[in-house]
């Protein structure tokens, strides 16, 4: 890393804030501060729809008096403000209620140097609106230009983002890291006989450019997408086999994440409560969280605590290894911080995931989908029907049928549903065509069965 | 007291040194390159939240937000900027990084900027909660924790929170209109999970709006927390939902969701400006059973979803969106008003400074019918009982919608029986209002809870319907069942 790419604002203001609150008589204080600069173009029509640019930045500060915690944050940076924000978070303090666990991350558990992961790529600071506006032209022209059916827009955005974190506290820990990140965007419309339009989108994001997808190809998948769409109509009610695309799979891998958090294991509001080191899926399913790897969106050198990140197995071969924790929910459950914490300047660490990948298998997709007489492959999902306690999943989708081993008409308006514990137990192929999706990973997966709701 | 606007823009002036002529510059730097209009909306917004479980306080935070958002219009095409930093340097190199849209030439001359009066009298409040001790505060959590434990033996954990925030907001147009108001908004959360041999099962309940410490008066703690609880050893008896298209009555409140997203969304002006919704040249033609009239009203007193003025300086309006049926307007934002050639609705809202307005929903809502409630139900012989929400989403290009039920029954031969597990309903827009059979003289609104999220930016919105009956929707339950429903 070196001190062109890393703004040396936020760990200085970070630094300031935190030497108020020790001054002030706080025990115990972290302090966080970011700096980011987002800078982005949307086209319609090949017309310039809108171009913004714009740097944030704000700073947060958490105390902890005899157990009392309190945040407070604020994006006006000027002494009086920061006074303030120490003030405020004091009296906050006073008045909360000791909470045994409260506390920062164990010393022996933080960062001592930072790994070199690539998250910073040189060439985003310096792109210009001109290059951002040709990639954005450039896609959604491709898309445009795929076939004559393509009719309308919902425009196509190219964004860059660099940014500066740093996080201090009163154990001696002062860490900093830069990061970027550049995605692509956009969405068209397919023309029925009718009328009626079919409208799918496609996507890519990564730390890196030279990462990216290019736009010609990202125009083209949103414009094939919403041309296999064309003719969709509702399936009628069944128990069949249902194939996951790579990125209806992804989304898989986050719920796993979300149900493995060690908060909602202390909340009791997940289904994968006593469930650690027990068969929770079929023996085909590996799911690995890992924020080490190079170059990639969910990687940084510490969490949100400072706390060194590391490879976390979640699902090995079916078998569940094992919830994420930052230090609090670690100490409240006896277990050890995954480095999952998350900070915002404006709360207290949360618990999320880094990269994470669904292992791919020997299987290639056609395969899969070759071995269904009659099935669903799912391309779409909407809504937000799921139940993390019980497992119960029930979601709006969309897709293709699959008839004698191959991809038939386009389904749509249909909802799936299973309990996400039996789901896992009928996964029966996984694909060898896995794919990044932001910070995911996923191959193509088959459940053996799911009910399909439709006429 | 909340502040009046003459207030605000009093606070602005002395606190942050924001004032006409401040207004005046930044605005001039905006159009420094030309453009037909450039706009600035300054935000201040001060938030708290708290937050309880273990029957103890767990945190406390509180935050600050300040800013500008500056934004510059040439025809269709917008250029935006904001910055964090209020002083007049850091606001006019903003502006000039907003200015880069337009291509130069004249442009239209800045006018002189004049504060401007209205009546903004919408959730004028007493007392508002961001001035209430924090100890009254957390023996209102504390109430709800000890109502709900006391509910059922079986309620095993219960979190609670609070949070709330006041928004001064200032808006100075190229125009030289100026205009500003105070937005308070607060909401009360219950979260209970109750757990019987090993069974778990979760609910939340809710509520709040544009209020401060008498909303507590009408929904204490208590009812708020029983709430939740109830809901959560309900789903303890509930069995497997039904897989198919079947009957649904939706019950008055919360069930406004389903307009909210079957054709809320569709009848915002900028998808039909571009002719990506599928509301889109449908202005007169029928899109619903004639039983469906449809409001966006933003003047509701101390709702969630009103406001005196939308966050592009337009006083908000009360507006007919489709009426026995037919699609009489969409929801209009500035540059959307100006396409169509109409006035503007006052639907243009933001999430913050750092966003750029479009056409949202305020508070959206079915007018009531003339049918029984009770009616409705005994029309269905196999069919849904819709009751509580978890949320909602929609495709504006195709119509399909989906939501998601956390408290609903089986009606069987017109009566409700049994409890349901979770289940999302999807369907198509205009097909599901179509299929409005009855609707109930029972209109209710939803207690302050939604918050409606579109191309990444949220908003507080109100929802409301009386009971209403459909005659199918799609159902996406696990339980197979052959044969299917009727009603009447």
């Amino acid at each position: 890393m070196t001190t062109t790419t890393l703004s040396t604002e936020p760990l200085e203001l970070a630094s300031r804030l935190l030497e108020l609150a020790e001054a002030a008589g706080a025990d115990q204080a972290d302090a966080v501060a970011v700096s980011s600069t987002n800078a982005s173009t949307t086209v319609r029509k090949q017309q310039v729809e809108k171009v913004s640019e714009s740097t944030a930045r704000s700073v947060g500060l958490r105390v902890i008096l005899d157990g009392r915690q309190a945040t407070v944050s604020t994006s006006d940076v000027s002494d009086a403000a920061l006074a303030e924000t120490v003030e405020t978070a004091l009296e906050l303090a006073r008045v909360s209620e000791p909470d045994p666990f409260a506390g920062l991350a164990e010393p022996s558990e933080q960062a001592r140097s930072t790994p070199q992961l690539a998250l910073f790529d040189e060439q985003i600071p310096e792109i210009d609106g001109e290059h951002r506006l040709g990639q954005a032209l450039a896609c959604e022209q491709s898309a445009i230009d795929a076939d004559p059916r393509i009719v309308n827009s919902g425009g196509a955005t190219f964004s860059t983002n660099f940014s500066s974190f740093a996080l201090v506290d009163t154990n001696g820990f002062a860490g900093a890291y830069a990061d970027t990140s550049a995605s692509m965007w956009v969405e068209v419309m397919a023309q029925e006989e009718d009328g009626q339009l079919r409208n799918a989108g496609w996507s890519t994001s990564e730390r890196s450019l030279h990462r990216l997808d290019k736009p010609e190809d990202v125009g083209r998948e949103a414009a094939a997408r919403a041309l296999r769409q064309l003719g969709a109509s509702k399936a009628s009610t069944c128990e069949v086999p249902v194939v996951w695309e790579p990125r209806m799979a992804a989304g898989l891998a986050g719920i796993v994440a979300g149900a493995a958090s060690g908060e909602a294991l202390y909340r009791k509001a997940t289904f994968l409560a006593d469930r650690q080191e027990t068969m929770v899926a079929s023996p085909l399913l590996t799911i690995i969280d890992d924020a080490t790897l190079t170059n990639r969106l969910g990687s940084r050198p510490f969490d949100g605590e400072g706390v060194v990140t590391r490879r976390n197995a979640l699902v090995e071969r079916g078998m569940f290894q094992g919830f994420l924790f930052d230090s609090y929910n670690a100490r409240r459950l006896d277990a050890v911080s995954t480095g999952s914490a998350w900070r915002s300047v404006g709360g207290l660490p949360q618990i999320g995931s880094g990269n994470l990948s669904i292992e791919a298998g020997q299987t290639s997709p056609e395969a899969i989908i070759s071995e269904i007489d009659d099935g669903l492959y799912l391309t779409t999902l909407m809504g937000f029907g799921i139940n993390y306690t019980t497992g119960d999943f029930s979601r709006g989708a969309a897709g293709i049928w699959i008839r004698n081993g191959e991809l038939a008409e386009p389904v749509q308006e249909i909802n799936v549903s299973g309990n996400l514990l039996e789901m896992f137990q009928r996964i029966d192929a996984v694909g060898n065509d896995a794919q990044w999706f932001g910070a995911t990973s996923a191959p193509t997966l088959r459940m053996s069965r799911m009910t399909v709701s439709g006429v | 007291m909340s502040d009046t606007p003459a207030d605000v823009i009093g606070f602005y002036s002395t606190q942050l040194g924001v004032d006409e002529a401040a207004a005046e510059s930044v605005l001039a730097s905006a159009l420094g390159r030309g453009g037909s209009f450039a706009e600035l909306y300054f935000e201040h917004k001060r938030s708290g939240s708290l937050s309880f479980e273990d029957q103890q306080v767990k945190s406390t935070q509180a935050s600050l937000s300040q800013g500008v958002g500056i934004r510059v219009v040439e025809g269709d095409a917008i250029g935006y900027a904001y910055t964090e930093d209020l002083s007049l340097d850091a606001m006019r190199s903003a502006a000039a990084t907003a200015a880069q849209i337009a291509h130069g030439g004249s442009g239209i001359d800045p006018v002189d900027v004049t504060a401007d009066s209205y009546p903004a009298d919408r959730y004028s409040i007493a007392s508002p909660s961001t001035s209430t001790p924090l100890a009254d505060k957390v023996e209102l959590l504390r109430r709800a924790d000890d109502a709900a434990r006391a509910y059922h033996s079986s309620i095993a954990r219960v979190d609670a929170s609070m949070v709330d925030e006041e928004k001064r907001v200032l808006i100075a147009r190229s125009d030289g209109r100026m205009v500003a108001d105070y937005q308070p908004l607060l909401r009360f959360n219950v979260s209970c999970l109750s757990e019987i041999d090993g069974e778990r099962r979760n609910a939340r309940w809710g509520g709040g709006g544009r209020m401060g410490m008498p909303y507590f008066d009408d929904h204490t703690p208590e009812s708020l927390a029983e709430e939740a609880a109830r809901q959560a050893v309900l789903q303890q008896k509930a069995r497997e939902a039904p897989a198919g298209t079947f009957p649904v009555v939706l019950a008055a409140g919360d069930s406004g969701i389903l307009l909210h997203e079957a054709v809320g969304h569709g009848l915002e002006a900028d998808f039909n400006r571009k002719e990506t919704s599928n509301y889109s040249n449908r202005i007169g033609q029928s899109v619903a059973s004639e039983l469906v009239t449809v409001i966006d009203d933003a003047t509701l007193n101390l709702s969630r979803g009103s406001v005196n003025v939308d966050d592009e300086g337009e006083v908000a309006g009360h507006n007919l969106l489709i009426e026995n049926g037919q699609l009489a307007a969409y929801m209009q934002d500035r540059i959307s008003s100006d396409h169509f050639g109409v006035a503007p609705s006052g639907n243009g809202r933001r999430q913050s400074f750092r966003h750029s307005p479009m056409p949202r929903m305020t508070n959206t809502y079915m007018t009531a019918g003339d049918d029984e409630p009770e009616d409705l139900i005994r029309r269905v012989e196999y069919g849904i009982y819709c009751k509580a929400f978890s949320g909602g989403q929609v495709n504006i290009t195709n119509g399909d919608f989906v939501f998601s039920v956390t408290e609903g029954y089986l009606i069987e031969n017109g009566q409700i029986s049994a409890p349901i597990r979770d289940v999302n309903l999807i369907g198509n827009g205009p097909d599901v209002l179509s299929k409005v059979t009855g609707v109930g003289h029972d209109l209710e609104m939803s207690d302050g809870r939604w918050t409606c999220g579109k191309s990444g930016q949220s908003v507080p919105v109100g929802v409301g319907i009386p009971t209403v009956l459909v005659s199918g929707i799609t159902v996406g339950g696990t339980q197979m069942r052959t044969g299917a429903g009727m009603s009447a």
